[in-house]
């Protein structure tokens, strides 16, 4: 991808992404556009594939089968909705992500965006996912669309973020309402009723699987953290306590990867996919735990949970799935 | 109109900016015009 130069000259604020071109003349003003690269890097694309893989996995293990094209239609409308958290979330960071090593050449701290257009394309784009799915599912799905996108935007962005070290322990509920509201466009109820529902293990494994992943990240980015002044359990409590935690999350999170298969939702095909790779799981996270990291570190124990919980996550979904398809 | 345009403004890079968004806003207008299309076949059970 060609780097894409930042929006030059006397700059104001404008819509839609253009930012105006003052001149001499105050009768005569041009706008540069914003790149459309721009307005999809707004989405975070990778963070959207996540979202929209536990959708389509919650959605196929329910009872109840979907016309393909409105479960299409229902997985467009989920990762619309991921993308408008996207944007707003970018919009509302702008300073913090310029602050930020790993996010400063994001579109509005880099300035080739005015954050006007920004803010209209991730609320256009948050009611308009809500409105499709609504439309052409059903409305508890849309309902729980709007209830994780003002969570993760409210809840999650503007009050939990900056003002406390467990962020991400309470803001992860935004990430895991995905299977959820698959499993809700299919069926048209959110399984609320006891015993627990495959749907809400789910949600509750994505829940407690989102403090050891991202406590992982924050080990080995936490100078980032630091300069933004985003108080990550790193940046408050130190690195021991950090790596605790990490073990400590990772204990619940085990019992919920194998919950599933307990309470009879699904067969062994799972039960041994999720006990092995939990097996795996723990070992990477007890040796993160209980580690102390050396000058000049590379970190390479964290950077290995990081990842390896992007693919766990990834292939324990996509068992249960095979679980309910292959086996039953 | 150019004669007012800052000495550092690129036409090139925004004609080639304008010309690629309405390629995508005519895409998506279209993509989506099929969508509701199907949607609506579907719903009445002609795709059944």
């Amino acid at each position: 991808m060609t780097e894409r130069p930042p929006l030059t000259g006397d700059a104001a604020a404008g819509s839609d992404g253009y930012a105006t071109m003052t001149t001499a003349s105050p009768s005569a003003s041009l706008a540069m556009p914003a790149d459309w690269r721009d307005f999809l890097a707004l989405t975070k694309p990778r963070v959207m594939s996540l979202a929209i893989f536990t959708a389509l996995c919650g959605m196929l293990v329910a009872p109840v089968a979907i016309h393909p094209v409105l479960g299409f239609t229902a997985i467009l409308a989920i990762a619309l909705g991921a993308g408008a958290c996207g944007a707003l979330n970018q919009w509302l960071e702008v300073d913090v992500d310029g602050a930020m090593r790993r996010t400063a050449s994001r579109p509005l701290p880099a300035g080739r965006m005015e954050p006007q257009a920004a803010l209209h394309f991730g609320v256009g784009l948050g009611v308009f996912s809500v409105i499709l799915l609504g439309m052409a599912t059903n409305w508890v799905a849309a309902a729980v669309l709007a209830v994780s996108i003002l969570f993760y935007i409210v809840v999650y962005t503007i009050w939990l973020k900056p003002r406390t070290p467990q962020n991400i322990v309470i803001g992860g509920a935004a990430g895991a309402f995905p299977p959820v509201i698959g499993w809700a466009a299919a069926t048209g109820e959110a399984a609320l009723g006891w015993p627990v529902s495959l749907p809400w293990l789910l949600f509750a494994l994505i829940f407690l699987w989102t403090p050891p992943h991202f406590w992982a990240l924050s080990l080995f980015v936490r100078t980032d953290y630091q300069r933004a002044g985003i108080p990550m359990l790193p940046v408050v409590a130190g690195e021991t306590a950090t790596r605790r935690q990490i073990f400590l999350y990772t204990i619940p999170m085990a019992l919920s990867a194998v919950a599933p298969w307990a309470f009879g939702h699904t067969g062994a095909l799972y039960g041994v996919t999720a006990s092995v790779l939990t097996a795996i799981f723990l070992l990477l996270a007890t040796q993160v735990g209980f580690r102390r990291s050396v000058e000049g570190d590379a970190m390479k124990p964290e950077k290995r949970l990081f990842a390896f919980s992007i693919l766990y996550l990834f292939i324990l979904f996509a068992a249960v799935v095979a679980d309910a398809w292959i086996l039953t | 109109m150019s004669d007012d345009l800052p000495p550092d403004f690129d036409m090139e890079e925004f004609r080639r900016r304008q010309r690629d968004r309405s390629r995508i806003m005519a895409i998506a207008m279209g993509a989506l015009a099929i969508l509701f299309f199907l949607i609506t076949i579907a719903k009445i059970g002609l795709l059944a």
